[in-house]
């Protein structure tokens, strides 16, 4: 096991740049409470390891299986509303809210399929956008039972201390990304998922005749995303230990969007990348509101999302991995940028 | 009541038909999504509150300045933003937001996000049956009937207005037929923002200008074309006095869940569109069926 493991190190990962930088990156994220453990710093990386969840989920139903959701803050939403309303009514603790919440999520996953299922294209994204707008709706019509525009404070945080609450949403943020990485891998021997999802966003009708229940997949799309989705929004609520109608807004669900398509859409990583360059380089730099780029957040992350728009299209994790790496066009394995020849096939690189 | 009702129902629903117009032209003819449509019509407004409030022009050279230049900013913003990134949808759709997103931040940056006014542009009101009714109201009411007359004539009588509809239909015929794509939909993109800085005009002395005006107005409209059938301009028009018929009553007959306005609007939506999948009008393309 442990072999194989070193061999999989060996062959997979080290020729390839791009996953050398990956699994440092990640490794890093596992120090950085030894060097630096103050408490704003890393409240910073908790809620941009939690946007990770959110962003990668997104894309998940999104980008791979090609469901435009707009909307995505509904499970977010719900899935804290649901954290929230457990703690004021019945007192509940989070071993118990978190597992709850992410199953609201999961619920309205499988009710908004009813729609979705019978449209398609810009009428879906329009559509799934509106469900949060209800629910925003709702919250402030029934101010007395949800508290309106303050929201219900006074959730309790987890894991103890504030590193105790940094590590589980580290490691909830690695093994999510992980499953979901394995989930849309399309070349996987195991999972189909991820050939079906990349199937049914390039052509629904060729799946269906290929003798695949598109119906059923689509549906578990909505779970898989709803799922993660309810899990970051529950595990948001106790960081922040409050609630509120901006969990549920049109800009939270289009936060999702930014972070995706900035990094790169149908990739796993590039979510990550974007939350964290978008998110947590631009907390950093802004020093929490203290000069002018902490006050114009919003302005200064819409101007760079409109140059990476025009100038990388693709987004900027797949635009840094087509420079470091290059793939084989025999076999289709990846190789670092300075090779002349595939390291398996021995085929030309061009 | 009812009076009331209908009366508010014409206002709200001619604001929203023009706004809904633009949008559904601007996605017929380019299949872009302009989330970025409203927020326009915010520049618009505040436009008109810098030159009659801060610069104190009279209300008429004001007019005269914002117009053009909200709409030359339009087709700009369509010639080297939206244009390059025609072809991906969720690029598009997010390359919109972040303009919108920019007009909304540095309007914060230079107005602060406090709420403004401006005067009518006709002061006082007038009795109809029964019910006083401001004049910039009735102002509201004969802009848009103009408005949308003034369209629907160029779409239907004039050389550009068969050129729009062709690139509609198709827009690789269109090109086969002599017509410049790209040119006609740098204009259509105009009239689009044209017809919201018009809503603006008219409609920012009744509403408070302010960072965020854009995005109600936006989510209606969004559920407006929706309804109506996305890219057909006579089911924006229709589906926009729906839906401010459900939204007007919903404000005058239980003001105490005015919150949920939107929620009402939205289900109206969801119920068209579960009958009818294509909306009330909608235009199935060739190469979008199923």
């Amino acid at each position: 096991m442990l072999r194989r493991l070193l061999k999989d190190f060996r062959f997979g990962v080290l020729p390839v740049p791009g996953r050398i930088i990956a699994i440092v990156f990640f490794v890093a994220l596992f120090v950085i409470p030894l060097i630096d453990d103050s408490k704003y710093s890393l409240f910073v990386l908790t809620t941009s390891s939690l946007l990770v969840i959110f962003a990668v989920s997104w894309d998940l139903l999104s980008g791979y299986s090609g469901q435009v959701n707009f909307g995505h803050a509904l499970f977010f939403g719900v899935s804290a509303y649901t954290v929230g309303l457990l703690h004021k009514y019945f007192d509940l603790q989070p071993w118990a809210t978190i597992p709850l919440g992410t199953l609201v999520a999961v619920g309205i996953g499988v009710v908004t399929c009813i729609p979705a299922l019978r449209l398609r294209g810009p009428y879906l994204s329009l559509l799934t956008m509106s469900f949060p707008l209800v629910l925003l709706g709702l919250v402030m019509a029934f101010k007395d039972w949800t508290g309106g525009e303050f929201g219900i404070p006074g959730i309790p945080p987890i894991g103890g201390t504030h590193v105790g609450q940094y590590y589980i949403c580290l490691i909830v943020m690695t093994v999510s990304v992980l499953i979901m990485w394995k989930l849309t891998d399309a070349g996987s021997k195991y999972i189909r998922t991820g050939l079906i999802f990349h199937a049914i966003r390039e052509d629904e009708i060729a799946t269906r005749a290929s003798g695949i229940n598109t119906i059923n997949y689509k549906i578990l799309a909505f779970v898989i995303g709803g799922f993660f989705c309810g899990l970051a929004g529950a595990l948001y609520a106790h960081v922040l230990g409050t609630v509120s109608i901006s969990y549920l807004s049109m800009t939270m669900s289009f936060r999702a969007i930014i972070y995706v398509v900035f990094g790169g859409i149908v990739s796993i990583y590039g979510p990550v990348v974007g939350v964290y360059t978008l998110q947590t380089l631009l907390q950093f730099a802004g020093q929490a509101g203290q000069n002018f780029l902490g006050q114009n957040q919003i302005l200064i992350m819409s101007v760079i999302v409109i140059l990476v728009l025009i100038f990388m299209p693709e987004g900027v994790a797949v635009w840094i991995r087509d420079k470091i790496e290059r793939e084989c066009p025999r076999c289709k394995l990846a190789n670092g940028a300075w090779r002349k020849e595939c390291r398996a096939c021995s085929a030309p690189l061009h | 009541m009812i009076q009331q009702i209908i009366i508010g129902t014409l206002v709200t629903g001619g604001v929203y038909a023009l706004l809904a117009v633009g949008f559904s032209l601007i996605f017929g003819n380019a299949r872009v999504i302009n989330m970025a449509h409203t927020g326009f019509f915010m520049l618009a407004a505040y436009g008109l509150y810098y030159f009659i409030r801060r610069l104190g022009l009279a209300a008429a050279p004001a007019i005269v300045i914002t117009l053009p230049v909200v709409t030359l900013l339009g087709i700009l913003a369509y010639r080297f933003l939206i244009n390059p990134i025609r072809e991906h949808h969720a690029a598009v759709l997010l390359m919109t937001v972040a303009i919108a997103l920019v007009f909304q931040e540095s309007m914060t940056a230079v107005f602060s996000s406090k709420y403004w006014s401006i005067p009518s542009l006709i002061p006082g009101f007038t009795d109809i049956v029964g019910v006083s009714v401001l004049n910039q109201k009735l102002l509201v009411l004969g802009v848009v009937v103009v408005v949308i007359v003034a369209v629907w004539l160029i779409l239907s009588r004039t050389k550009l207005g068969i050129a729009l509809r062709a690139t509609a239909q198709d827009a690789e015929v269109a090109t086969l037929m002599g017509i410049s794509v790209p040119r006609t939909l740098m204009i259509t993109m105009g009239i689009a923002t044209f017809l919201a800085a018009v809503a603006a005009v008219v409609v920012a002395p009744i509403w408070t200008i302010h960072p965020v005006m854009w995005s109600l107005p936006l989510v209606m409209v969004l559920v407006i074309v929706v309804l109506g059938g996305l890219g057909s301009v006579k089911g924006s028009i229709i589906g926009a006095f729906i839906i401010a018929l459900v939204e007007v009553s919903v404000a005058i007959l239980m003001p105490q869940y005015s919150y949920l306005r939107v929620v009402f609007a939205i289900l109206a939506m969801v119920i068209v569109l579960v009958v009818r999948p294509g909306g009330l009008f909608g235009v199935i393309f060739e190469e979008e069926r199923l």
